[in-house]
This record gives C-alpha cells, sequence and structure tokens, in this order.
C-alpha cells in the first residue's frame, strides 16, 4: 500500500527529499540560537562586554537568516511536495477509473469513489505534508537538542532521558487510546449525518405525517450521544497538557536543583544553565508534534488503503494484443452465452443464451424487472464480458475487437443516462466530435428532440445543468438518443431509453429509425408493448433466459408471459405522460 | 486536522463577523457562564503560575545560587524552599490548566450539541419552500463542516487567546518595570511581527480563498463524471475526460500550493524575527547597561528572557486568526439557518376526537372514538361550533406560482365529495404536483380558495389539518430503524396488532414475515436492503396506520414494474376504499376507475370527467391514452 502511494510522489521527489533536509537545517538554527543567547548574557551582559554583545548579536542576526531561509525554503518545498503529490494522485486515480470496466465501476460506488478522489486525497496530503516537515523536525529537534544538553552537561542531560522516556510513553499511550475513541467517533459522525439527510430529504413525510417532535427529539438522543462520545475522547486529551506541563516543569526543578550545585561548585556555568533550560522545552514541544503528527497519521491510514485500492484495482476488461479495428456488418451471434456479474455466484444472470441476429434486423426484447434484459445487451459492447460460451459481432468474437472500435459501432443508449453540463450541441458530440451542426440537427430530427429543443430561447446552444436537470426526463431520454445515433453506429441499444417519452412521440422515434437508418442493427428494450410490437423479431426474456422469440403475433399465440403482459397494458396499464418525473 | 482557510476580509464583512462574534459569544455565555468563568480563572491561574516560573529564573540565579558561590559550606536550605515552592506554584498551574481542558471539552461538545439540536428543531419547523430552494448538501454540510469550524475554535482559540492576551498584558507590565525604553523597543518589533504576519496571512487567505473554490469545482467535476463514467465509456470519451480533469487539477494544484507555500512560512518568518527581536533587545540594551548605567545587568537578562515571552503568544495568535475566520464564516451560515423564518401557522381550528350524542349533535369526546371533527371557535360571536371530518375537498379558483414572477396554476377548481377518487393526468411541470403541495399547506396559495368540509384550509392549525390526510410519494422515504418502527411512524402509539394490520392492508405483511427479523427487520439508508416496491408498500402500510380520511398519492406507482404494481395496486385500492382521495399517476390502470380525472396542461385543468367521457371526447386524454394524434 505504502509503495504504490509513494509511487505517486513522481516529480515532487526532490521536494520531498529537500523538505525534510531545510528543515534539519532550520531545527540546526533555532537550536544553535540558545546558545548564542547564553553567550550574550554570559560574556556580554554578565561580563558588561559590549563588543561580545555585538558581535554574537550579529552572529545571531545572520543565524537567524540562515534560520528563515531554511523555514521559507522547507515550508515551499513542503507545500510543493504535499499538494503535487495529491494532484498526482487524483490524476492517477481518475486516469485508472478511465480504465475501469463497468465491473469494476460496479465494485466501488460512485460516491465512494468521490470521496476517494477529494476528502481522502486532501487527508493524505495534510497527513503526507505532516511527516515531510515534522516527521525530520521533531526527532531531529529531540536529537539536537539533546545532543546540544549532553555536551553542556552530560549529567544534567540525564534528566531529560529520563522525562522523555516517562512523557513519550504516557503522550503516545494517550494518543493510541483516543484513537479508538475516535474511530468511534467516527461511525456516530455517520449516523447523526444520515438522520439529517433522512429528514432532509423526507421532510414532505415529516410533516405531512406531523412527527416534526418526534423526529427533534431521537435527534436530540442521537446528538447528546455524539457529545458525550466527543467529551469522552478529549477528556483524555486533555490530560496531553497538564501531563507536558509536569514534564517540563518537573525537568526545571530538578536541573534548578542539581544545576545550582554544578554552579557552586564551577563545573556549569549561569549561561549554560538558561540554555539547558531552553533546551528542555524544545525536547517537551517535539514530543508533543510527534504524538500530533503519530494521531493525525493513524486517522489517515484508513484514507490511504481507499487511494491505495483505487490505484491497485485491475480493469478487468483490457484492450486484446492484436486488436481488429473494423467491424464488418451490424450482426449479432450469441453462442451459448453464459453470464454472472461475479464469478463465485452460484446462480448465473444469464443462461444459455443463443440468438442469431442479422444485420439491420429491429428486435424488441421484454421482460419484468430483474429478468436480465439489460445484462443481455450491455454484452453486446463488452461493457462487461461473457462468463462463458461466445459473443460474435459482425462475425469475430468482441473479444478480439479493438475496444474504442466497437464501442463506436455498437451503440448503446443506456438505462440510467446522463447529461453532462455544457450546451446541448457540447452534448451531441460526445457521439462524434466532428459533427457539423447539421448533423446534429438532423439526428435530433431522428430522435424527435428537435421540436422543444428549437421552442429554447438559446435552441441549440441552450446550457444543460448537470446531470442534465434541467431538461424533462422525456427531453433527456430524447438527446441521448441523438447523441448516440451521432455515432453512426452499425448496432444501436436502446436501453428503456423511450420510458419517459409519451407513446405517440415514441412511436414517431421507431418511425424514424425504420426510414432514416434501415441499415442498423436495432435491438430496443421496452416496459410497453407498443415500443416493441413493430419489431422484426420479439424476445421475451424470463429470469435469465429466453422464454419466447417470435413476431408480435407470434409470440401472441404461442408465449404465455408475452399474452400476459400484452393483456395487463391494454387491459389497462398503458404509459402515460413523462413517466419518472414530478414537477 | 482542517486546513485554515483564511477568506480576506472586508470592510462589510467585518461588521458582519463583529456581529457574528458578539452572537456567538452571546450564545456560549448564556449557557456555559459559570463553566466559562472557571476556565478564565484557569486560564489567569495557568499563566500566573508560567510568569512566575520565570520571574524565578531569574532570581534562581542573582538571588540563590551567586550567594553561594564562594561559600566554603553553602547553605542550601533556601533553594530548596524556593524550589518547593515553585513546585507548588506549578503544582496549582497544572491541576488548573487540567481542570480548564476539562471544563473546555464539556463546554465545546456542550455547545456543538445545543446549536446543532438548535438547528435541526428549528429545521424541522421550516416551511418546505426552504427545502426546495437550498441544496440538501448544502443543508447537511452546516451540520458537519460549518459545526466543525466551531468545535476547532471554541475548544483551541478561544482559550488560546484569552491566555495570550492575559500573557501579553503581564509580560508587558514585568517589561515596563524592567527598562521603559527597552519595552518600546519590543512593541516596535511585535508591531513588525505583527504587520508581516497580516501580510503574509493576506496571501495565504487569497489563496486558500481560491484553493476552496477550485476544490469546489473538481469536486463538482468529479462528481458529474463518476455518475456518468459509464456512459463516458459507451462513448469512448475517456481521453477527453481526462483532458479536462487534468486542466482542473492543476488549477487547485496551484492555489493549494500557494496557500500551503504562505501558511508554511508563516511561522518561520514570525520566529526569526523574535530572534532578531531579541538581539536589537540585547544590543541596546547591553548600550544602555553599560554606557549609560541606567538599567543593571540583571534586570537586562531579565528583560531579554520576557521579549522572548512577549513574541511566544503573538505567534500562537497569528497561527489561530485562520481558524477564527473560518469559524466565523460556519457560524455565520449557522445562524442564517436559525434566522429563516418558520413555517406561519395563525390556524385556529382544531381537530379533536368526537362523538355524535342522542340529540344527534357533535361533542367532542376525551378518548379515541375513531372519528374526528374540526373545533371551530368563532370569535365574532364566542361560541364553539363542531363539524365532523369527512374529507370533503373544494378548491376554488386557485392561482398559484413558487416565486411572485412564475405563476404555475391558472383558475384551478376541483370538487371532491368524501370518498370520491379524483385523479391528475398530464405532462411533467403541468402542475400536477403543486396542486397537491397545496392541499396540506406546504406551500399557501395566492389567490382562491382551499377548503375542508367547508373550513378555509388557512383557518386550520397546520399540523391538525396534516393529521387528517395521509401522503404517498413517488420517492419512498423510509428512516432508519425496524420495519415496525417506520410503520409505526404513521401513528406512534399504535399496538402491534394494529401494526400487523395496517401492513396486511397494504399487501406488505407477506413479504415483511419473510424478512430475516420480520417486523425487527433493521432499515438502513432508506431501506437500501429493500426492493422498491417493498419500500413503496411499506410507505403505504404508514399511510394506512395513520387512518385519514384524505389520502394524496404522488406518483405511487411510477418506479415499479408491471408485476409488482398489481401487488402495489391491490394494496392501494384497499387503502382508497372509502377515502377521499388525491392520485397523479401516469398509469392508467391507477386512475381508470376515478370518479374524476383531471387532466392538466400548462397549469391549467383542460379537461374533466370520467374516464369513458374523456375517451368519447377524443380530446387531449384520448391522444395520451392511445398514443394517436387527433386533428383538432
Amino acid at each position: 500500500m505504502i509503495k504504490t502511494l509513494l509511487s505517486q510522489v513522481k516529480q515532487y521527489k526532490k521536494a520531498s527529499i529537500l523538505t525534510p533536509l531545510f528543515m534539519l537545517l532550520e531545527v540546526v538554527v533555532e537550536m544553535s540560537i540558545p546558545r548564542l543567547m547564553a553567550v550574550i548574557v554570559d560574556e556580554g551582559i554578565t561580563a558588561g562586554n559590549m563588543n561580545a554583545i555585538v558581535v554574537n548579536g550579529f552572529l545571531m542576526v545572520l543565524l537567524a537568516g540562515v534560520g528563515l531561509f531554511a523555514g521559507f525554503m522547507g515550508g515551499k518545498y513542503g507545500a510543493l511536495a504535499s499538494t503535487g503529490f495529491a494532484h498526482n494522485l487524483r490524476e492517477s486515480m481518475f486516469r485508472k477509473i478511465q480504465t475501469f470496466s463497468f465491473k469494476n465501476i460496479d465494485r466501488f460506488s460512485t460516491a465512494s469513489l468521490v470521496t476517494r478522489l477529494t476528502t481522502d486525497v486532501t487527508n493524505l496530503q495534510n497527513a503526507y505534508q505532516m511527516i515531510l516537515r515534522m516527521g525530520m523536525r521533531s526527532p531531529a529537534s529531540l536529537i539536537v537538542a539533546m545532543v546540544m544538553a549532553f555536551t553542556i552537561s552530560p549529567r544534567l542531560a540525564t534528566i531529560y532521558v529520563g522525562v522523555v522516556i516517562l512523557l513519550g510513553g504516557g503522550l503516545f499511550a494517550i494518543a493510541f487510546s483516543v484513537r479508538k475513541v475516535f474511530m468511534r467517533i467516527f461511525k456516530e459522525y455517520d449516523n447523526m449525518n444520515e438522520s439529517v439527510q433522512e429528514n432532509v430529504t423526507g421532510i414532505r413525510v415529516v410533516k405531512a405525517y406531523v412527527r416534526e417532535e418526534h423526529e427533534k427529539s431521537k435527534f436530540s438522543a442521537t446528538s447528546i450521544g455524539l457529545m458525550k462520545k466527543f467529551i469522552h475522547a478529549e477528556s483524555i486529551l486533555a490530560l496531553n497538557a497538564p501531563m507536558m506541563m509536569t514534564a517540563a516543569y518537573g525537568s526545571m526543578m530538578l536541573i534548578s536543583w542539581f544545576g545550582a550545585h554544578m554552579i557552586i561548585q564551577n563545573e556549569l556555568t549561569t549561561g549554560n544553565l538558561m540554555s539547558l533550560m531552553t533546551y528542555s522545552m524544545n525536547i517537551l514541544m517535539s514530543l508533543m508534534m510527534l504524538s500530533m503528527a503519530f494521531v493525525m497519521i493513524t486517522m489517515s491510514t484508513a484514507s490511504m488503503e481507499r487511494i491505495a485500492e483505487v490505484l491497485n484495482e485491475e480493469p478487468s476488461i483490457t484492450n486484446p494484443d492484436d486488436p481488429v479495428k473494423e467491424v464488418a456488418d451490424g450482426s449479432i451471434r450469441f453462442d451459448h452465452v453464459y453470464f454472472a456479474y461475479n464469478e463465485n455466484s452460484k446462480e448465473p444472470v444469464l443462461s444459455d443464451i443463443n440468438l442469431d441476429i442479422k444485420s439491420g434486423e429491429v428486435i424488441g426484447i421484454i421482460g419484468s424487472t430483474g429478468s436480465a434484459k439489460t445484462s443481455l445487451v450491455n454484452l453486446i459492447s463488452r461493457l462487461y464480458d461473457v462468463t462463458d460460451g461466445s459473443l460474435s459481432v459482425g462475425g469475430r468474437d468482441v473479444r478480439d475487437y479493438d475496444l474504442v472500435t466497437l464501442r463506436d459501432e455498437v451503440s448503446v443508449v443506456l438505462q440510467k443516462n446522463v447529461l453532462f453540463s455544457g450546451s446541448i450541441y457540447d452534448n451531441l458530440r460526445w457521439g462524434d466530435p466532428n459533427a457539423t451542426d447539421e448533423e446534429c440537427q438532423r439526428v435530433c430530427r431522428l430522435a424527435c428532440a428537435d421540436e422543444f429543443i428549437e421552442r429554447f430561447p438559446d435552441g441549440y446552444d441552450t446550457h444543460i445543468e448537470q446531470g442534465g436537470t434541467n431538461v424533462s426526463g422525456g427531453q433527456r431520454q430524447r438527446l441521448c438518443i441523438a447523441r448516440a445515433l451521432l455515432k453512426k453506429p452499425k448496432v444501436l441499444i436502446l436501453d428503456d431509453s423511450t420510458s419517459a417519452v409519451d407513446t405517440a412521440t415514441d412511436a414517431k422515434i421507431r418511425k424514424a429509425f425504420r426510414d432514416e437508418i434501415p441499415g442498423t442493427t436495432k435491438l430496443i428494450i421496452a416496459q410497453r408493448i407498443s415500443s416493441v410490437q413493430d419489431a422484426d423479431r420479439i424476445i421475451v426474456m424470463d429470469n435469465g433466459k429466453i422464454n419466447g422469440v417470435g413476431t408480435h403475433e407470434e409470440l401472441l399465440e404461442t408465449n404465455e408471459i408475452y399474452r400476459d403482459v400484452f393483456e395487463s397494458q391494454t387491459g389497462g396499464t398503458g404509459d402515460f405522460d413523462e413517466a419518472k418525473g414530478g414537477a | 486536522m482542517p486546513r485554515p482557510n483564511a477568506m480576506p476580509r472586508q470592510k462589510g464583512d467585518m461588521k458582519k463577523s463583529a456581529g457574528t462574534i458578539k452572537r456567538l459569544f452571546s450564545f456560549l455565555f448564556q449557557n456555559f457562564a459559570p463553566q466559562l468563568i472557571v476556565v478564565a480563572c484557569c486560564i489567569v491561574i495557568t499563566v500566573f503560575a508560567n510568569t512566575r516560573g520565570t520571574l524565578f529564573m531569574q532570581t534562581l540565579i542573582d538571588d540563590y545560587i551567586i550567594p553561594m558561590t564562594g561559600q566554603e559550606n553553602p547553605d542550601y536550605g533556601p533553594l530548596a524552599g524556593a524550589i518547593l515552592t515553585m513546585v507548588m506554584f506549578y503544582g496549582i498551574g497544572i491541576v488548573a490548566a487540567l481542570v480548564q481542558n476539562l471544563v473546555m471539552a464539556r463546554v465545546t461538545q456542550g455547545t456543538l450539541d445545543k446549536l446543532r439540536r438548535a438547528m435541526f428543531d428549528h429545521m424541522q419547523d421550516l416551511p418546505i419552500r426552504y427545502f426546495d430552494t437550498h441544496p440538501h448538501g448544502d443543508i447537511m454540510s452546516m451540520y458537519t463542516n460549518d459545526i466543525d469550524t466551531l468545535r476547532q475554535m471554541v475548544s483551541q482559540s478561544l482559550p488560546q487567546f484569552l491566555n495570550s492576551g492575559i500573557t501579553i498584558v503581564t509580560v508587558f507590565i514585568c517589561m515596563i518595570r524592567l527598562s521603559l525604553p527597552l519595552t518600546c523597543l519590543s512593541v516596535a518589533m511585535v508591531i513588525v511581527i505583527m504587520n508581516a504576519s497580516k501580510a503574509i496571512a493576506m496571501r495565504s487567505g487569497k489563496y486558500f480563498m481560491a484553493q476552496q473554490k477550485d476544490i469546489a469545482t473538481v469536486n463538482a467535476h468529479i462528481e458529474e463524471m463518476m455518475n456518468g463514467q459509464k456512459v463516458v465509456q459507451v462513448f469512448n470519451h475517456e481521453p477527453e475526460a481526462i483532458e479536462e480533469f487534468e486542466k482542473l487539477n492543476d488549477q487547485l494544484f496551484d492555489s493549494a500550493n500557494n496557500a500551503n507555500k504562505y501558511a508554511n512560512v508563516l511561522m518561520p518568518v514570525n520566529a526569526q524575527l523574535g530572534n532578531l527581536s531579541y538581539v536589537l533587545a540585547a544590543v541596546v540594551g547591553g548600550m544602555l547597561a553599560i554606557y549609560t548605567g541606567s538599567l543593571s545587568l540583571g534586570s537586562l537578562a531579565s528583560f531579554l528572557s520576557f521579549n522572548r515571552s512577549f513574541a511566544m503568544p503573538i505567534n500562537q495568535i497569528s497561527q489561530q486568526l485562520n481558524f477564527i475566520v473560518m469559524a466565523m464564516a460556519g457560524a455565520d451560515r449557522i445562524f442564517t439557518l436559525l434566522d429563516t423564518d418558520p413555517e406561519v401557522d395563525d390556524g385556529y381550528v382544531m381537530l379533536v376526537n368526537a362523538k355524535v350524542n342522542e340529540k344527534g349533535e357533535v361533542e367532542e369526546s376525551k378518548e379515541r372514538t375513531g372519528k374526528w371533527a374540526w373545533k371551530h371557535y368563532h370569535k365574532a360571536d364566542n361560541t364553539t361550533t363542531y363539524r365532523m371530518l369527512e374529507g370533503d375537498v373544494v378548491y376554488a379558483s386557485v392561482d398559484f406560482g413558487y416565486v411572485p414572477e412564475k405563476q404555475i396554476l391558472y383558475d384551478i377548481s376541483v370538487y371532491a365529495k368524501p370518498g370520491q377518487k379524483i385523479a391528475f393526468v398530464g405532462a411533467t411541470g403541468a402542475g400536477k404536483t403543486t396542486i397537491i403541495n397545496l392541499i396540506n399547506r406546504f406551500y399557501d396559495i395566492e389567490d382562491g380558495k382551499i377548503r375542508i368540509d367547508g373550513i378555509n384550509v388557512n383557518k386550520i392549525k397546520k399540523a391538525d389539518l396534516r393529521r387528517s390526510m395521509g401522503l404517498v410519494l413517488q420517492d419512498t422515504h423510509l428512516f432508519t430503524g425496524t420495519v415496525a418502527e417506520n410503520i409505526r411512524f404513521g401513528k406512534l402509539d399504535a399496538t402491534d396488532e394494529e401494526v400487523v394490520k395496517a401492513a396486511k392492508l397494504a399487501n406488505a405483511d407477506g413479504f415483511i414475515r419473510r424478512l430475516p427479523q420480520g417486523y425487527d427487520t433493521m432499515l438502513t439508508a432508506n431501506g437500501a436492503n429493500l426492493s422498491q416496491g417493498q419500500r413503496q408498500l411499506l410507505a403505504i402500510a404508514r399511510a394506512a396506520i395513520y387512518d385519514p380520511p384524505v389520502l394524496v398519492l404522488d406518483e405511487a406507482t411510477s418506479s415499479i414494474d408491471t408485476r409488482t404494481e398489481k401487488l402495489v395496486q391491490e394494496g392501494l385500492d384497499a387503502l382508497m376504499k372509502g377515502r377521499t382521495s388525491f392520485v397523479i399517476a401516469h398509469r392508467l390502470s391507477t386512475i381508470r376507475n376515478s370518479d374524476c380525472i383531471m387532466v392538466m396542461e400548462q397549469g391549467r385543468i383542460i379537461e374533466r370527467g370520467s374516464h369513458d367521457d374523456l375517451i368519447a371526447q377524443q380530446g387531449k386524454y384520448y391522444q395520451l391514452y392511445t398514443g394517436k394524434v387527433v386533428n383538432a
């Protein structure tokens, strides 16, 4: 995991190495200055020697300059290294995700991918900066201060050793136990967020059922519970400062006592005693910083794991070595195809599918939810790979094709379709970046999208909001169909893509397909019988198997499921207006 | 630990921030005055012990060590006594620090808890309009991000400020007593340090602002692309997606790098300027002491160490500034929420349990009778009348728009007799949901009247009005809790038998019993472990136990496939029996048997009548239903 992450440092290696070095230099300066201060007091002030004050003062200014330079460079490189590292992590993850197959994407939820790319990266950036700047600085400052203390008086310095061991143990014990409490707090926090979210999104239900007071008391309990856990954690952390103070003051008192003895016996100067005091503060501060860094790093390990998981994910679908870059025609052949989303699952989603679809044929697919209609068509453009058997398009196994070629020729309008922020033209040109305005307008006519686009004040330049929220469900579906048409594919797959379009428009779109792109193989998944009844052949799916294939009339005769659905719909389950909207 | 992101403060913002700070402080003092006084005392004690320590270090050498040097048999008694005294002082200081931390933890968490609950309580009272006009992510982020910035500020910045302030004052007094000219010098240096900090903080603040903006842009872009990742692949759009992301990512790197750079530089600059100040004081002080003799050497040594203690708190304060600015922005958003006007409710007609006495008059009853009546108090003649709740709903010439500039509904009139089923059909955006939003006063109408049982809904207390009608929406909202708890949402004191009865009515009993823990199965994340159809059945059961005379169904069966729908439909039909129902649907099976179907187009009712009437009319309804275009 660590190796995967560190490999992302890349061009910021130099900065990552320079940062701790400059921090080290800063530490050296920081440690030398108390020494000089002692000299100023001893040789200058106490001795009444102005010259010594000025000379050492000048030296100190020089050192301060070096310290400033080191601090500045350390800060600069630290920022560069950590933000650069974050930049690389985001880029690598984003690139990696672009190579993911649907299967990979399904494994991570969209929300989790977003969190990994944002919050987790920020956590890691902060932790990385902390490590670069403090990871070196604190131990170094600790060691330098110790060494300095030892050069002044080894006997007195042993006091520090004792104190540091005691304090270090205490600080880390606190950091460790508080970490566990924080993990529990994070969970509690999630619960609280969920409770807020439920109430924000479900506010209509809460109000309609006059349950405001009930929800308030439920939330109070959650909030108070969280408060108690937090107080518990902070009470543990509250021990930090008093412990530090005990250590600091304790060692100062001990040094005062023993130092006094040594001064009297002429084994130590007063200036040296003052320096020792300063070092004691340095030592204790570095310990404090280390324990803080420890808490922070342990807290970011969860983020590290999540990021590494994305970077180490193997794309389950890759290009073949010697890919075919030409699809001969729009014929499709399923040969004993089996498919399961998970290799380990006993029950395959699709089993023993055999189909021969001629180029240019119109195929309707119908079946209840969960009958694997979508799974069936997703195999054609290799959004998923078959588990067993083979599937060929244009006479060749889909796994032989170059992915880009295959997906250009097999155009899918997904069930869960989205538009992106940008103009209508921008969205359409996803299908073909070089399409002219006229071509764009032509496909919109085919998809019956022209009528509403032309009513927009800005026409084809109308800005689409993220997710296409400013167009209705039916309009969105028609734009998605137009976008897919612009690819001029040999195979066009519509996965329940007109469910929100009214029956009349739906019929118009199908007529346009028939008249304008007769050579394209069309597969239409639908809930409505009316959407498929004029297809060349209709496939009835049931529980991952083909239950029947035939024309509308044949199926009405022979297929029970088809007859059932037909009767229930003509018996009064016709779809009405644009569904799934709700103004 | 979040990085502080300072916002550059403009004059107008300053005033606003001052107001926010004042309000936050008064909130703190109202709730935690005794605790805060304890904390303040503790801080004073700690600072005092610290200063006492510094002073002792000076006298340690002059008063205790120097006199002993050169003595044959030095008497360590006074030194031991002094050290023991100091141990006592420090002991008190340490105890004070511990008490301060412990109390502060309670104050901080108590404040956050109180604020969270105040926000939630207030949020529950806000009108639906608020939720419809504010992004839900923004509302939620107040409970997490904004509250978190306050935690940082209350627990750390606040005591640090107090501590540093007291330290500065005490050290300042000690310094003046030692040497006025040197104090002036130190103060001058402090001003330099403060200006330098300000300059750096301003710059880093500017970049932190830019960083926040870039993060938001990158987040939005990632969110969009991740949601559309499958489409990206279907269209081979990966290279373009990467290119676009790179641009935004570079921008973010740029601002983050600069922001962090300046923030990192702040500390070394302050520290080295502090050292410079030390040297200056040493040189000038040395000259004063050696050439003019106006300063004793011992005093100068003491002064120099005070000089160091003077710079330290200033560094600490400048480190906290960013946190404070950030917390103020958070507090501001929280207060804005708390200041948002709650739903107004000046209704006075109440819903009471009722029974009919021998004379055939409606009478109020203390017990649950299963019958309800509207209790209407007439101010004019000081009388109270009762009217049975029957579910007779009338819309009379209602006009409405969510915003004044855009009218949505035009002259809507609907008459629903008790027990009737009224359906609304029409395209998205025709105004169907809006009509339904008005009946339980999620929104208030501008013109026209809506009456239930002859009473204007504006006169009815909102809670009582809503108690008289049940709502089932397309998006089911279930809450974390067991299945039984979710059904009981409709009636908190329902017995287990009632819960089962309601579930049976809604056709939900069967699948609930098949769940691992039956009625005690925990539902999380809006019932993610259930299918859409099952969730909808639970929502119907919830409405059933509520037992309202009026039922409102907004696309309740739309997202269910045809086969499951049968089951849900049966549940709904059982529920609608004997109740006045308003139904929005696009499936014919749901609306066919309605008493009256309203066909809506662009905010107007363009056709009305029974299914057979409307088919015979061959108008818009006929066209929608058959898919055939009719030549008008």
